[in-house]
């Protein structure tokens, strides 16, 4: 099977590495970017006033964030909350108990769901759940309830697909095994299959929550966008992403490096939580 | 007399070097063979030229062209009259856009536009650029038709925004939470109310942030207990301006200046307009577009010059 190198194959070889060497470097300008244009600001105000500060009036030169931190984790852990045990159910169901045509029939329906735009997913939010939120549970519907609602739909297809891939994987041997030892359907999947998939589960999940946290149009059209702590799961949040879309249009000065300092915290966060859940992923696999 | 038989010699040459071009094209074109063995790429690249070949044909034909930068609430409007004044005079061409009243004034004045558009009045230092008023807009405090309160007085108001009064019932209307709605920071019409409403307080942090006219008067249009404030010019009947100390925000009392929510409409020019400048702002300021003007909801900038000039000391 292995040929001799030939000249051919190695200018492949550099024309590849070019060209994967060219997309990570569009993440560092990006990076660099992000960093030369948000960290001047942070400076002069203080690190402490950017992250704990709550006022966010820009015109009187006061960029607190903590409202849309706070913001954005809350609302992305309701997207989770409402996604994972749905996204996972179905998931287990299209894989283990349901027979081949009609998951042959449910797959593509679920990554057509991946293929809605966005804004659609916001206009639908802005049509129907928000009105039904505010007659039925009171305030004023744009809330962190209706976002997280209309996220947990967003990152549904993500986990889907990336959980059912991850179930199909586990070789049937093991099902037959658990089977042969007298388990139920459901046992086997409970205590077999699902520890046995879990690197891929939580893969989906780490996925998931990226496409949440990082989501913008639909969430401002959903969230009411309020710069303020929300009381309860009915008041208006804001998101670190809605921020900077919300008041780029007109933004500029300090302003305008406030929001790029938005994008750098958002960065951050991203990163960490990223790094926790890798983290997570990996010890679990271990055991 | 001397250039004369130059330049002769030039475009000679010129046309050789054409119909050498043309001939060779022929020819390329008269092999049949080389046709087919064109590949799907090569078609595309020659697509791709002709593409850029046209647009540089087009911009070959603009003779002029001039850049009209800055507030968002005029922009729409702007667009419109660029296109009429582009179709009654070829070869010209106004580049609008947008960025907001500020961006706009620091356009001018850098001179990376040629006219800047402002929805608010100019401050102190920016008082150096030439202003010329193209229009009046009114603000409007809107809230659902179904809302039984017609009339607010303009500290209250002012409460409302501040977070103070937070249910309809302290003004005499039904008892439910108020839902504040308003634009984002930056905006001018957010601009425009803070100044003429609010002064120095500042707008309630619960309020709701939306970052067009449009989704403003959507929600204020679903929520029977919202309030915001739009551009009077977008007012509709699926919401109902409100009376602001009695007073009805209609154009005969933004003239009479009874209604006290009015912000000019200008254009600014870092010196006296010239050219294609002036002349796009002499259009705007034309009988038919000012006529157009009062239709689409904006006070015709003619109609309180008047009033100003009959009674002085009122501005």
């Amino acid at each position: 099977m292995a040929r001799p190198k030939s000249g051919g194959d190695r200018l492949i070889r550099l024309s590849l590495l070019l060209i994967a060497l060219s997309a990570i470097s569009v993440l560092a300008i990006i990076t660099i970017f992000i960093f030369e244009q948000g960290l001047p600001i942070m400076a002069k105000y203080g690190l402490k006033n950017f992250l704990l500060g709550q006022d966010w009036f820009p015109s009187e030169k006061s960029f607190g964030l903590l409202p849309m931190i706070v913001g954005s984790l809350l609302v992305t852990l309701g997207a989770l909350v409402i996604g994972v045990p749905l996204g996972l159910a179905s998931a287990i169901f299209m894989t283990e108990f349901s027979n081949r045509r009609l998951s042959g029939f449910l797959k593509p329906v679920i990554e057509l769901l991946a293929g809605i735009p966005s804004v659609v997913y916001g206009f639908l939010g802005l049509m129907f759940l928000v009105p039904f939120i505010r007659k039925n549970f009171g305030g004023p519907g744009l809330s962190v309830l209706a976002a997280s609602i209309i996220l947990g739909i967003m990152i549904l297809p993500t986990i889907i697909s990336i959980a059912i891939d991850a179930i199909r994987a586990v070789p049937d041997s093991y099902r037959e095994g658990s089977i042969a030892l007298g388990a139920t359907r459901w046992q086997t999947v409970r205590m077999v299959v699902l520890p046995a998939a879990r690197s891929g589960l939580v893969a989906g999940i780490i996925l998931g929550m990226g496409r949440a946290i990082g989501e913008t149009m639909a969430v401002i059209m959903v969230a009411g966008n309020a710069a303020d702590l929300p009381g309860s799961l009915l008041a208006p949040v804001r998101t670190l992403t809605s921020n900077i879309a919300l008041e780029m249009a007109y933004a500029s000065g300090e302003h305008r490096q406030a929001l790029f300092a938005t994008g750098v915290i958002l960065f951050v966060i991203i990163m960490i939580l990223n790094f926790l859940a890798n983290l997570a992923a990996k010890k679990q696999f271990r055991k | 007399m001397k250039p004369e038989p130059k330049r002769n010699l030039k475009k000679v040459q010129r046309v050789n070097n054409q119909s050498f071009f043309d001939k060779k094209l022929f020819s390329f074109f008269k092999d049949q063979q080389l046709i087919g063995s064109l590949n799907l790429t090569v078609w595309l690249w020659l697509l791709v030229f002709c593409f850029f070949a046209f647009s540089a044909c087009r911009s070959h034909s603009v003779s002029s062209e001039i850049v009209v930068a800055g507030s968002t609430s005029i922009q729409p409007f702007a667009d419109e009259w660029a296109e009429l004044f582009m179709s009654k005079n070829n070869k010209v061409n106004i580049n609008v856009q947008g960025g907001g009243s500020s961006a706009g004034i620091m356009a001018v004045k850098e001179g990376s536009a040629n006219i800047g558009m402002s929805s608010r009045e100019l401050k102190e230092d920016e008082k150096d650029l030439k202003e010329i008023i193209i229009a009046y807009d009114g603000l409007a405090i809107i809230v659902h038709p179904a809302n039984p309160v017609n009339s607010l007085a303009i500290d209250q108001v002012q409460s409302i925004f501040a977070g103070e009064i937070a249910n309809w019932k302290m003004l005499n209307g039904l008892d439910q939470n108020i839902t504040v709605v308003v634009r984002e920071e930056g905006s001018g019409t957010r601009g425009a109310f803070q100044e003429m409403v609010m002064g120095p307080r500042r707008i309630s942090k619960k309020a709701i942030v939306e970052d067009s006219n449009g989704v403003v008067r959507e929600i204020v249009s679903r929520d029977e207990n919202s309030i915001g404030f739009i551009s009077l010019g977008l007012v509709n009947d699926q919401v109902k301006p409100v009376a602001l100390d009695g007073v009805k925000p209609t154009e005969e009392a933004i003239i009479n200046n009874n209604y006290r929510l009015r912000r000019p409409f200008l254009f600014l020019s870092r010196q006296e307009p010239q050219g294609l400048a002036q002349e796009f702002i002499d259009f705007v300021l034309s009988e038919e577009i000012q006529a157009r003007l009062s239709q689409e909801g904006l006070i015709p900038a003619k109609k309180i010059t008047v009033i100003n000039s009959l009674s002085p000391g009122e501005t």
